[in-house]
């Protein structure tokens, strides 16, 4: 418990140095900035900011992006909430309510209460990452391959199979990005698999080259396709942008609630934010004293959803730091800028590089504290950047992401694999599969199987040794379960339906 | 997804065979079989456990049972109702995309080879005043050079307008 305080006290050191502090609102400000604009989620606002950071050092730029993180999730919620077009699922929630609220011209209570309970949410959860992380890494210290290797395995059925909606196209994307993580080099014996002789495929698939292409670039592709729909307005905030006593008393315990839900839940290996704002949303639904307004702007349904995302945002960083475990495609782009560093997350990180890990978990209090005072009284400046018209923006952003890669690897190979990535990500929308297990996927699948390889080298190739740590016996049953779950939940929905 | 029904194809009747599904299950297959395929030229060279040939014979196994799955769900009827998809932006938006590679592969530099993606994108969407969209672009991507080249020091490539700077 002390060694928590003296180690976020040593953090807090390193954070506020005056650099250190100039990176968090750098960050801070690109992060609102790019997450504000519509269709672009957290993920992909980390992903595009990644080429920005290259030349910092490690800690700058880790802490960077804990501002760009967090200000991805509340530039999003404010597109959610001012034009219904939620930037990822785990904004959803917050649109279904925050929308109806701004059209009541409700917007500005709508938006302050989203970034207090963010601020709430967010300040809470970084405190429970900050207790549960050493407890954890204890805990990890005592992994061995084969139960890295068990623990994988549980991420990626959770992050494919469990909860989406279909577990076949789910597994499908996860296998999609496992494929494209066995191109290159294998690192044990030297020899190139899927490289087909090209040499810029021997390193392999960049992290970012894949990230931009499925997201900006899918996501540009895709809007472009449907264009002739009908297009969503954006809402202009009207009165007041305070909220009223009766909406402060209205929004903190569905605040405190959001943040119960997201914090465990993202904390899990079970990936996403779906769960917890939904979860959320349902239990405000409930509990709420108004319940003839939900569905017509009920401020509870904001609160409550936006403080169980970013709890959740704030969860997903203990697997992602104490078991290098990412679980969401944001945690992903996060260990891709680690890795970029040659840094792998994990026990041995908190014991070699502590100032980086505490200073990375104190810039997070920093971060959250800067993007209150900073959305609430620029939130007019946010909202002019909605207003770029829509052909500009997907140039801007098209222009934005290839300038990623270009900076990075100006090549011809790379290139069309960023333009190849993005016909891939238009294709997975237009027929609905999901695309963070490709992600997650192409950055844990090299993982999986060096740890994997290593488990059964020591154990001189005997299989067993799998079932025989009892860690590991006991996360491959849980990842056996949650595969085989939904497929069984489904057959007992259908002999329900066909007994009808 | 009701509103778009309104303007977009009626929604597909259940039960019937999906044909982009069964595509979609074939390039699985497709996918597994060069997986396997490129495996095969592997030497395994550990003594014991895993060679390097294991794992992608594994990920082609699990696509090769996904084809299958895919399959099914296509020949059920399963895939999600889809909306009508406007063919002519998406391929506008790849032209620009083919454009920028070229231009940077045969040396037209940064600033041509962005403007030009910025153009197209943005045509695609709708706009029709090429010719103030150029004089944008290209402004933005000169000012996004400099910042890159003088602030960042990190060096895009070159092309003859970059050297007149």
């Amino acid at each position: 418990m002390m060694d928590t305080f003296a180690a976020l006290a040593h953090g807090m050191a390193v954070a506020v140095q005056p650099m250190n502090l100039l990176y968090a609102l750098i960050g801070v400000f690109l992060g609102t900035a790019v997450g504000v604009l519509p269709g672009i989620g957290p993920a992909l606002t980390v992903a595009l900011l990644l080429p920005v950071t290259y030349k910092l050092d490690p800690g700058g730029s880790l802490i960077m992006f804990a501002g760009i993180y967090y200000g991805g999730m509340y530039g999003g919620s404010t597109t959610a909430i001012l034009i219904n077009t939620p930037g990822e699922s785990a904004s959803m929630a917050t649109a279904l309510e925050g929308n109806k609220m701004a059209k009541a011209g409700r917007g500005g209570p709508a938006l302050a209460t989203s970034a207090i309970g963010s601020f709430v949410a967010g300040t809470i959860a970084t405190v429970g990452l900050a207790f549960l992380a050493p407890w954890l890494v204890d805990f990890a210290v005592r992994f061995g391959p084969e139960d890295y290797f068990a623990l994988m395995c549980v991420a990626f059925v959770t992050v494919s199979a469990t909860f989406g909606d279909s577990p076949v196209r789910g597994l499908t994307s996860l296998f999609i990005g496992l494929t494209l993580g066995l191109v290159g080099i294998d690192k044990l014996t030297g020899q190139a698999r899927l490289a087909f002789g090209v040499p810029e495929l021997l390193d392999g698939v960049e992290v970012t080259t894949l990230a931009v292409g499925l997201f900006a670039v899918g996501e540009a592709l895709y809007v472009a396709s449907r264009r002739h729909h009908s297009e969503e307005k954006l809402e202009p905030v009207r009165g007041s942008l305070w909220m009223t006593k009766e909406d402060w008393k209205r929004s903190w315990k569905p605040w405190l609630r959001g943040t119960m839900f997201g914090f465990p839940i993202g904390a899990l290996p079970a990936g996403g934010a779906e769960i917890p704002t939904f979860l959320s949303y349902s239990t405000e639904k409930r509990l709420t004293k108004y319940p003839e307004e939900f569905g017509k702007g009920a401020i509870e349904g904001v609160a409550g959803p936006e403080a169980a995302n970013n709890a959740s945002a704030a969860g997903t960083l203990v697997p992602l730091l104490t078991l290098g475990l990412p679980t969401s495609a944001t945690a992903a782009m996060m260990l891709a800028g680690f890795q970029q560093y040659g840094l792998n997350p994990g026990p041995l990180l908190f014991a070699e590089r502590p100032d980086l890990v505490w200073g990375l978990i104190a810039s997070l209090f920093i971060a959250n504290c800067m993007l209150l005072v900073l959305n609430l009284p620029l939130v007019g400046l946010w909202v002019r950047l909605l207003a770029i018209p829509q052909p500009w923006l997907y140039a801007g952003i098209l222009a934005f992401a290839t300038m990623g890669t270009i900076a990075a690897k100006p090549s011809v190979v790379e290139l069309s694999m960023l333009a190849g990535f993005g016909v891939l990500g238009f294709l997975m929308r237009r027929y609905d599969f999901p695309i963070a297990p490709v992600v997650v996927g192409l950055i844990l699948g090299p993982i999986a199987e060096s740890q994997l390889r290593r488990a059964l080298a020591i154990s001189l190739g005997d299989p067993m040794t799998l079932l025989q740590s009892p860690i590991s016996a006991t996360l491959l049953a849980l990842a056996l379960i949650a595969l085989l779950a939904p497929f069984v939940l489904k057959g007992l929905g259908r002999f329900k339906a066909t007994e009808d | 997804m009701t509103r778009d029904n309104a303007s977009g194809d009626p929604a597909q009747p259940p039960r019937r065979v999906d044909r982009a599904g069964i595509v979609i299950a074939a390039l699985l297959a497709g996918l597994a079989a060069v997986l396997v395929f490129d495996a095969r030229g592997l030497s395994s060279t550990t003594m014991y456990g895993m060679g390097p040939e294991a794992m992608p014979v594994v990920v082609a196994c699990g696509l090769a049972l996904l084809a299958i799955g895919n399959f099914i769900d296509a020949l059920r009827g399963n895939l999600p109702a889809r909306e009508s998809a406007d063919p002519v932006p998406v391929v506008l938006i790849l032209i620009g995309l083919a454009l920028l590679i070229a231009i940077i592969g045969f040396g037209g530099g940064f600033i041509l080879a962005t403007s030009a993606l910025f153009v197209t994108t943005s045509a695609a969407f709708g706009r029709r005043a090429i010719l103030v969209d150029s004089i944008i672009a290209v402004v933005m991507s000169t000012l996004i050079y400099l910042a890159f080249d003088r602030l960042l020091t990190l060096s895009l490539p070159t092309g003859p307008l970059e050297r007149l700077l």
